[in-house]
């Protein structure tokens, strides 16, 4: 092993992990606040496919993240809409939305599958996905509206009866969650694989999703989940290179195997608590009780 | 009124319908996209083909991005309730899901894609894309400067396990320090997955990638790194023109359309298939002549005649496995039987295959 393979390696990783960073760190502020969103998928398609379609016509790689974005805080606003206001069921209207993201994007991208285009160096975003931990860990444990936004997601009731508007902080919540994660399908549709296809980030939503549950609802350790996660593939992928006997398969299923444990861990009550997940989480709100 | 309307609709089908003869349904299960630029997308060239062959006599429906898990079961049998009249299963891993369907339903034809298992209305067809490989591996033997070639295989199936070692014979035979680094990635379509699988060869010494998944990802990624690839399934050139050497088309369209036109005729039987550049059902890309010397393109073509002839098989002994033992003798010709069922590496591959 020499300094330049290593640092292959290190390359490697950190720009395989970043799009899962970013989805992670939006899903995790949308829960926190109270509200389960399994759209991740469908909304990290609909990014993906939306900065493709604007980077063909444009040619502009800041339009092309910034219509991303906008996509991603318009999937969620859907969302947003459907269990804020009309009190559907979280888990549902999110499966419903992964399906709809994903419909969405195959019928946007049907005539630019194919289109050739220059990626953009993933560097600044693999900085910027660090950064945004920092500040949403500084933002939940540092601010005061960061403890607002907490106690929404503990126990809507008291945070309702002190006079914080829990749909307002839930909206916006849910609007970030969303525009992380259409930035990450940017992310893997300009930087990390740059090229449209069907379905293309494969099940990165849901590995993001887990990977919230496995980090206990605390911001770095999504950071430390996703590249343990990161890590281990492609570290698995350099020793079956060097010609060593890995079993790939348990490496692909591992992300799923920890979450689960994590949640047979935490489905006992008082465990629960220690591990900060948060109280309201997929309980709807209902004002004025 | 609606009376009227009922009668007329009627009348309009009987008098449009009868026109058309009663045109046979044709379906395909896909299990990508089409437009993936790889497998799925040449079995829909295909599909495309035999339609402009077979005219108004056919009808064709697709099924895409399905599972090879129980939802397969599902969509065969949506084409088979809804009276598709032959059915084209399109991945390997359809097979338990394609008997399970044919057997409920006798009269509807069956075409397993690469698959080795037939019944009375289930064929079989592949093709012999390791004749393709074979000058892959004859390509790169030449062409590597760091005698390091990085090969991403998805899963352990004989196909895939026949292809790589189809390529690292032909490849040692030109250039015997040749050293292969494989990577399975156990996945037809992740683009990113891929991407990241064709950096860590390149990363490790590779200056040739070699492909049996199914996106450009990993030609864009050599071509980034300014290291040579082959495509897969179709032409790649576009997306890759600095880095792409040759890629193995799949030629399915001929295929489908004789089957179709069987169908048509009533004279459809079961069987097994498995063609290849003889019948035109394996076909190389244009070699990349701003890449690859003259002389090298010609001795590819020699090859593609060799084997077209006969005179030339991929698998012709001695080939030793590697334990060491003589598994195809001087003078012989590995059987079909043993391609089929290949699970096991060459002499001189490291590593195992996984189990």
């Amino acid at each position: 092993m020499n300094l330049d393979l290593i640092l292959g390696i290190l390359q490697i990783v950190l720009i395989a992990t970043t799009p899962l960073v970013f989805a992670g760190i939006g899903e995790l502020v949308t829960e926190k606040s109270g509200v389960l969103n399994l759209g991740v998928e469908g909304m990290m398609l609909v990014g993906a496919v939306s900065a493709f379609i604007i980077l063909v016509i444009t040619g502009s790689y800041f339009l092309a993240f910034f219509v991303s974005i906008l996509s991603g805080i318009i999937m969620s606003g859907l969302f947003a809409f459907l269990v804020l206001f009309l009190m559907s069921n979280q888990i549902a209207t999110g499966l419903a939305l992964t399906i709809f993201g994903i419909g969405l994007s195959s019928m946007l991208g049907k005539q630019y599958i194919g289109t050739p285009i220059d990626g953009l160096s993933p560097w600044f975003f693999v900085f910027f996905s660090f950064l945004i931990v920092f500040l949403v860990s500084y933002f939940f444990y540092k601010t005061k509206a960061g403890l607002i936004l907490r106690a929404v997601g503990e126990s809507h009731n008291s945070a309702h009866a002190l006079g914080y508007s829990v749909i307002k902080i839930r909206f916006l919540s849910i609007l970030f969650g969303g525009s992380m994660c259409a930035l990450a399908g940017s992310y893997i549709s300009i930087c990390y694989a740059p090229m449209w296809q069907e379905g293309m980030t494969a099940g990165r939503g849901w590995i993001a999703l887990a990977l919230v549950v496995f980090a206990t609802w605390k911001p770095e350790r999504v950071l430390i989940g996703a590249y343990i996660f990161g890590g281990v593939t492609i570290l698995q992928m350099n020793l079956q290179a060097l010609g060593l006997r890995f079993p790939g398969q348990f490496f692909s299923m591992a992300p799923y195997v920890a979450t689960i444990i994590v949640l047979v861990l935490i489905s006992s009550n008082k465990l629960r608590i220690k591990l900060s997940a948060p109280a309201s989480l997929t309980i709807p709100f209902y004002k004025g009780r | 009124m609606i009376r009227i309307i009922t009668f007329l609709s009627t009348f309009l089908v009987f008098a449009f319908g009868s026109a058309y003869a009663d045109p046979k349904k044709v379906g395909f299960i896909y299990i990508g996209p089409p437009g993936d630029h790889g497998w799925t997308y040449m079995h829909d060239v295909g599909r495309k083909y035999m339609e402009s062959q077979l005219g108004d006599s056919i009808t064709t429906t697709y099924l895409e991005n399905i599972p090879e898990n129980a939802d397969a079961v599902r969509a065969i049998r949506k084409l088979a309730d809804s009276g598709h009249d032959l059915i084209f299963t399109t991945s390997f891993n359809y097979m338990d899901q394609t008997h399970e369907v044919a057997k409920d339903f006798p009269d509807i034809k069956f075409e397993h894609a690469t698959g080795y298992i037939q019944a009375d209305n289930v064929a079989t067809y592949s093709a012999r894309f390791y004749e393709g490989r074979m000058i892959e591996g004859h390509i790169a033997g030449h062409m590597t400067e760091t005698n390091t070639i990085g090969y991403i295989a998805s899963f352990p199936i004989p196909e895939v396990v026949r292809g790589i070692n189809a390529f690292y014979l032909a490849a040692s035979k030109v250039n015997p320090d040749i050293k292969m680094k494989i990577i399975w990635v156990f996945t037809w379509y992740d683009p990113g997955k891929e991407a990241d699988a064709a950096n860590t060869l390149i990363n490790q010494g590779a200056d040739i990638i070699v492909q049996h998944t199914d996106t450009y990802a990993p030609c864009q990624a050599a071509q980034k790194a300014g290291v040579y690839a082959f495509g897969q399934a179709s032409n790649q050139e576009e997306f890759c023109p600095d880095a792409h050497l040759t890629s193995i088309e799949d030629i399915w369209g001929p295929y489908y359309a004789e089957r179709a036109k069987a169908v048509v005729d009533g004279t459809w039987s079961s069987g097994d298939t498995w063609d290849g550049m003889d019948k035109g059902m394996v076909v190389m890309s244009p070699y990349n002549t701003k890449l690859m010397p003259a002389s090298l393109i010609q001795e590819a073509v020699n090859m593609e005649v060799g084997i077209k002839d006969g005179t030339i098989h991929p698998f012709t002994g001695p080939i030793y496995n590697q334990a060491g033992e003589l598994v195809v003798p001087e003078g012989e010709v590995a059987p079909d039987g043993m391609l089929l069922g290949m699970n096991f590496y060459v002499q001189g591959i490291d590593g195992e295959v996984p189990q």
